[in-house]
């Protein structure tokens, strides 16, 4: 079992749509809030999933097709 | 092997930033609770009735005369003479822009050419107190180029995580210090996970990874370099380039330290922003008035500062409130034009970051945000020898053939008489 810590950050026509619960729904992961915030015009949220590293690499894939933008807690960690 | 010996340090935790838990001085970055980014925390009592300005001025003329200031513990610091570099008047460039008081931080000057040795000085001190044999990073540029010099300096090993389609010339300015380049084949996002994965994975000082409180604390002493150089005073006004946000809180946090201490009087710097339009998250949520920064798909020649999902963007707009400081978001052209300013009237050729403080110091001083006679330092981060190909078109030379007619012709006036010796 693997986990991973994401942010997840929302755009406006995702705001009131379940998108978290869906994707403990579809995939084998279990999603663990851990910070929120959302306003009318956008969101985040920094999460942990846990579950089978692959089956997590595909909830996120499917987030992303959704128009969620996941990215490590870290934020960029490319730096110039 | 080399015996280190352990000093007294006054950091005492690192503490989250969201939810204020205390963590031991470990190498861990983020809050196991709300998974907030960890800050190191010192003993500013103790601190106060030790430090002054003279025995910070009996230390070297390095970024480590301020060591008390900064969490380590080991005599031996990995020091390759990077900071205290200097702070000039720019007498040209403030008349054209109406600015009396304007001073330049030339931070180009240090070991690798950028601020980043001040923080890897930090980091990879860190790793070797932490016992890691493995310094890493994941960079475009300069960070590379100070991790693979500070790995070799100290002893360890450099792993440098590269996007697959960096120019070459920045792979050399990594690869002759020996460090092992992995270039990455995937889009900016993927490179990004994977690098924070691995971070994670391996046990090595990664070092805007797990060892990333440790090195952000290497960019406050920009401050109180700063802060010494003016006479013990913070400026008026502080103008600095901004990608994630670090650099910006860690300067604002230097000199409230200073004031904290009875060094300097009260701090009522403002702290402006300035990014690149095409990566300008910050710029835009201030712009917008809210505290939510939405990552943006960085695309910019200002390279260095190609941070389109800032870390530190939310305590970058904190410091920018508290300081009632202003931003500005300049476009390439503007980048460019500003690095031929500063290099035509003060004889400093910075990368495209230097570009982008001195096209949003232009912007800012004509929205008013800085008055004439105010005491403004703009921060110049790195050298423009490692962006040369964004102002190639400078390159213009007059081509003649060897003979003293053609060259007369070609200046347009014919020589003077010769003067005597």
């Amino acid at each position: 079992m693997a986990k991973k810590r994401m942010k997840f950050t929302f755009p406006p026509k995702l705001i009131t749509e379940p998108v978290i619960y869906n994707l403990g729904h579809r995939f084998k992961i279990v999603t663990n809030i851990r910070r929120a915030e959302v306003s009318e015009s956008r969101g985040w949220v920094v999460l942990e999933m846990e579950g089978d590293s692959a089956e997590i690499e595909r909830g996120i894939a499917w987030v992303t097709t959704m128009g969620v933008r996941a990215d490590p807690i870290e934020g960029d960690v490319v730096a110039g | 092997m080399e015996k280190a010996t352990a000093i007294m340090s006054y950091a005492k935790a690192l503490q989250c930033r969201e939810c204020h838990r205390e963590y031991p001085l470990n190498p861990i970055h983020f809050c196991e609770f709300c998974f907030g980014p960890l800050e190191v925390v010192y003993d500013y009592a103790a601190l106060a009735q030790s430090i002054s300005r003279q025995s910070i001025q009996r230390g070297p003329l390095s970024m480590w005369r301020y060591r008390d200031l900064l969490p380590v513990s080991r005599e031996e610091v990995v020091d390759m003479n990077a900071g205290f570099t200097p702070l000039i008047k720019a007498h040209n460039l403030g008349k054209l822009l109406g600015l009396e008081n304007l001073y330049l931080k030339n931070d180009c000057v240090n070991p690798t050419y950028s601020f980043k040795d001040r923080v890897v000085s930090v980091a990879a001190t860190k790793a070797l107190e932490f016992g890691f044999d493995t310094l890493a990073c994941a960079s475009t540029g300069n960070l590379a180029g100070a991790v693979s010099a500070h790995a070799a300096r100290a002893g360890l090993r450099a792993y440098v995580f590269i996007p697959a389609d960096l120019e070459r010339g920045k792979m050399v300015g990594s690869a002759i210090y020996g460090a092992t380049l992995v270039a990455v084949k995937g889009t900016y996002d993927e490179v990004n996970r994977l690098c924070a994965e691995i971070g994670d994975k391996y046990p090595w000082a990664f070092v805007n990874i797990n060892v990333r409180p440790y090195y952000a604390e290497g960019s406050k002493t920009l401050g109180y370099e700063v802060a010494e150089q003016l006479g013990w005073r913070a400026p008026d006004h502080a103008v600095v380039p901004v990608a994630s946000g670090s650099l910006f809180t860690k300067i604002w946090k230097g000199l409230k330290e200073l004031s904290s201490l009875g060094l300097i009087g009260p701090v009522s710097t403002h702290m402006h922003v300035t990014q690149a339009a095409g990566s300008a998250p910050i710029a835009t949520a201030h712009a917008e008035g809210t505290m939510m920064v939405k990552p943006v798909r960085a695309q910019t020649i200002a390279k260095s500062l190609a941070i389109g999902n800032p870390a530190d963007g939310y305590y970058a707009l904190k410091t920018l409130k508290e300081s009632r400081g202003a931003a500005a978001a300049v476009s390439d052209d503007e980048v460019v034009a500003g690095m031929k300013l500063l290099a035509e009237t003060e004889g400093i050729f910075a990368e495209t970051a230097g570009g982008v403080t001195i096209a949003g110091l232009k912007r800012l001083v004509a929205a008013g945000a800085i008055k004439s006679g105010e005491l403004t330092v703009a921060f110049i981060t790195g050298s423009g020898l490692k962006t040369q190909e964004a102002v190639e078109s400078v390159v213009n030379p007059l081509v003649i053939p060897p003979t003293l007619a053609a060259f007369q012709e070609a200046i347009g006036k014919p020589a003077g008489p010769a003067r005597a010796r």
